[in-house]
């Protein structure tokens, strides 16, 4: 489970060096966008020699590796065999590329003798955003998380403020990810100077139904957090349904407050209770 | 002999034994200088040394207000060269980058003495490798004033910069094309000097009120410019944006709230660089969002300071030396902006200096080590870099004293089994503030009660070292030259530690 995730550039050795000291859920290692083609094998190199001899790791770690059909694809995801990845973000994610990555990894996990790895897709194509409902059930995947910059390029319209542009593919992921129990997480809000922006565009996707935000600098961390984490009002509420649920054995049905309380709304409560006690809310 | 913070001190020196030791001793002033005679204009340097005789083994002092854009040092520092005068002591307040010329005059046996705050470039370079023939002291902003009013700091001739002069010898730092603000650091000097010399590019008929009475004056020395006010400036005057920076300045605020110590009345000093300001940010956004009203903030002031001020979030500054030209405006216009010496800030004969009414401050460091001694005064290879200024004035007096710092600077660790030098004792320093954790000194236990069930993740400093190595691994032993080239004194006269010269390899 994630609120925050922050991209670090595999090539950026003080930012490694402070990688769990940021308030970030998870930290993804960036070897795709970030890093300039000369860089590749530097960034590679980097982020493996950190893996294996940092005595401080984040408590999630996320590899974004480079297309699979690109000549670097192969090499990144020999840093699997270091065992401090979680997840891997696969970028350009379709059904096709989602059919490939299958047979890819399953032909790799059984060479290597590894369990099988878990992966968050990167929906930053219009086919990407179609195809959803032809990949969205991969076994492997844990989240879909929307690649906004990309995903305009490739409808050749510009990025806005609002990000009206990116309603509907926000939407779409946000639902497949609900019926595919997957984690759906937003894309990142690039301007690092203008944290107003950054909480009405986290609060407005966290309103449509993302359950997590990415960031590409620290100092974004704690409105992300904030925004993503359930208040403490919130936990309250959730608190005393528990308790008077548990104090009920069963009753399908109790009021509260003046208002019905029922089995969604008690579900609810207990979502709200696991994620305050994931991320030490409590 | 070994001294109060373990160090080795030579016989012939008093050691320094604890903090609080000159509450045991008794406050001793020689008089203050007595002047008969009208003040004399003169209007080029070598008349002033002719006039006052200046030889070879005098000492001659300076502040440095106008920080890296003064130029009255560099002014005396070459007449000093053309007269070859030997055996010159010098007991300027700090000394600067800019500062070059007294490289030479190290060299060449013009100044073989210093005494001094703060030092920073070539000449702690060329003193670092070991050229000055006789010693260099480094003591406090307060250690020098009682320094200089005990006599211990005999001063033949002061001079002293200052950006207006009135007919009267009157002068006065916030006006003038070289406003440098207040002329905190040479009050003891203009005090106490046999002869000062305060050196002027801008006479004027009467000053209504002033910071330097005429009655101790006994020359004015009027030139084209005392200095670049510009370079003043210390520091930034931005808020950091380095996300390790802003944590540790968050952590910090959250942890001063928590302790309960921003609290209507409350007092506060910090640094001026630019965690030190995100600090006062997060602690300014606290005081408005509590609706808290402090009492004062001292220091080197600077811009931040100045807007709480006029936004009503303190009722007074206390300013020794202004850190940069909106403090500077300040000074000039704001009554609650107020002026205070070196003395009345850290002396620690004063009845009450402003170090000691401190609530908290807010400190930096090179070196910390596992008795929580602070080095500020070299870095890890006993180059100079810096020096107390008032680090340990301020560590002394505030209730609560703060370093922050990364753990880990330019792939450097902070916390040391032993500093290279002990600055400030460790005795005088209650809290660590780093990006992986705090540690509260042993000392404390009030503090660390405290913070039992608090949400700060606390650690012992023998942890945070562990954790610091587990990433760095364990730097080696660094070797000293056996050459003594000076000492820490600590503000109470007393020595903390010998400055040895830096081993030829490890020079910068």
């Amino acid at each position: 489970m994630f609120r925050s995730l922050l991209f670090i550039p595999g090539n950026n050795p003080s930012m490694l060096q402070n990688a769990d000291v940021f308030s970030a859920d998870a930290i993804i290692f960036d070897l795709e966008d970030a890093i300039s083609i000369s860089e590749k094998n530097n960034a590679r190199n980097l982020v493996r020699n950190y893996l294996i001899n940092s005595s401080v790791l984040p408590k999630q770690i996320i590899l974004r590796v480079n297309p699979i059909d690109s000549e670097w694809f192969h090499k990144d995801i020999e840093l699997l065999k270091t065992n401090k990845i979680d997840y891997l973000l696969i970028p350009k994610m379709d059904k096709l590329t989602s059919d490939k990555l299958t047979a890819l990894l399953s032909e790799y996990e059984a060479k290597n003798n590894m369990l099988e790895t878990k992966v968050i897709a990167l929906v930053e194509t219009a086919r990407g955003v179609e195809e959803l409902p032809l990949y969205a059930q991969n076994k492997r995947l844990i989240g879909l998380f929307i690649g906004a910059e990309d995903l305009a390029n490739d409808l050749e319209i510009k990025r806005t403020e609002s990000s009206e542009e990116i309603f509907y593919a926000r939407s779409r992921i946000i639902y497949q990810s609900v019926i595919n129990h997957l984690i759906p997480i937003d894309t990142p809000y690039t301007n690092i100077n203008n944290p107003e922006g950054l909480l009405q565009d986290s609060a407005y996707a966290m309103s449509l139904g993302m359950k997590a935000k990415a960031a590409i600098h620290p100092n974004q961390l704690d409105t992300i957090n904030k925004v993503f984490s359930p208040s403490p009002e919130e936990i309250k509420w959730a608190q005393e349904i528990i308790k008077i649920n548990l104090s009920k054995p069963g009753h399908g049905v109790f009021q509260y407050q003046g208002k019905m309380i029922d089995k969604p709304i008690i579900s609810r409560a207990e979502k709200i209770i696991e994620k305050a006690k994931i991320f030490e809310l409590l | 002999m070994i001294n109060g913070v373990k160090r080795y001190i030579p016989d012939n020196l008093k050691p320094f034994v604890s903090s609080d030791e000159h509450l045991n001793k008794v406050r001793k002033t020689v008089s203050k200088k007595s002047k008969t005679d009208e003040t004399v204009f003169l209007h080029n340097i070598h008349e002033v040394f002719n006039v006052l005789n200046i030889t070879s083994g005098m000492t001659l002092s300076f502040h440095h207000h106008l920080r890296n854009g003064d130029k009255v040092m560099q002014l005396v520092a070459q007449e000093i060269e053309k007269r070859d005068l030997k055996n010159i002591h010098l007991a300027p307040s700090s000394i600067f980058p800019s500062y070059t010329k007294l490289v030479d005059l190290i060299k060449n046996g013009n100044v073989t003495d210093i005494h001094t705050n703060y030092l920073n470039g070539p000449v702690a370079d060329t003193i670092s490798q070991g050229h000055l023939q006789g010693k260099l002291i480094m003591n406090t902003h307060g250690g020098r004033s009682r320094a200089i009013e005990s006599g211990d700091l005999a001063i033949d001739v002061a001079f002293i910069a200052c950006p207006v002069v009135d007919q009267f010898g009157n002068g006065h730092g916030a006006i003038g094309k070289s406003a440098c603000g207040t002329l905190g650091y040479a009050i003891s000097d203009l005090e106490y000097a046999k002869k000062v010399v305060l050196v002027t590019d801008t006479l004027i008929d009467t000053l209504v009120t002033h910071q330097i009475d005429g009655g101790y004056v006994d020359y004015v020395l009027l030139i084209d410019s005392i200095g670049d006010r510009g370079g003043i400036v210390s520091g930034t005057t931005e808020v950091s944006k380095d996300p390790i920076g802003l944590k540790i300045a968050k952590d910090c605020a959250n942890l001063l709230n928590y302790l309960g110590l921003i609290k209507d009345g409350f007092s506060m000093q910090t640094g001026a660089g630019k965690t030190s300001l995100a600090v006062v940010k997060f602690v300014e956004d606290i005081m408005i969002k509590n609706g808290i009203i402090g009492s004062f903030a001292s220091g080197g002031i600077t811009k931040a300071y100045v807007d709480m001020l006029e936004k009503g979030l303190f009722k007074n500054l206390y300013d020794v030396q202004c850190f940069d030209l909106e403090a500077v405006t300040s000074f000039a216009k704001n009554k609650n902006h107020l002026a205070m010496s070196a003395s009345e800030y850290g002396n620690p004969f004063e009845d009450n200096p402003i170090c000691n009414q401190l609530d908290f401050v807010i400190l930096g460091a090179t070196e910390i080590d596992l008795d929580f001694n602070v080095n500020v005064t070299t870095d890890s290879l006993g180059n100079l870099i810096g020096g107390s200024g008032g680090h340990a004035d301020i560590a002394y007096g505030s209730k609560v004293s703060i370093i922050i710092s990364p753990l880990i600077k330019s792939r450097i660790p902070i916390i040391k089994e032993r500093v290279m030098t002990v600055t400030t004792p460790g005795s005088d320093i209650d809290i660590l503030i780093t990006e992986r954790g705090i540690a509260v000194n042993p000392l404390r236990k009030d503090l660390l009660k405290k913070l039992e069930n608090s949400p700060f993740t606390l650690y012992k400093i023998e942890e945070l070292l562990s954790i610091t190595h587990s990433i760095t691994g364990v730097p080696r032993h660094i070797e000293t030259d056996e050459k003594i080239i000076g000492y820490v004194e600590y503000r109470d006269g007393t020595y903390l530690d010998v400055l040895r010269k830096v081993k030829d390899e490890y020079f910068r």
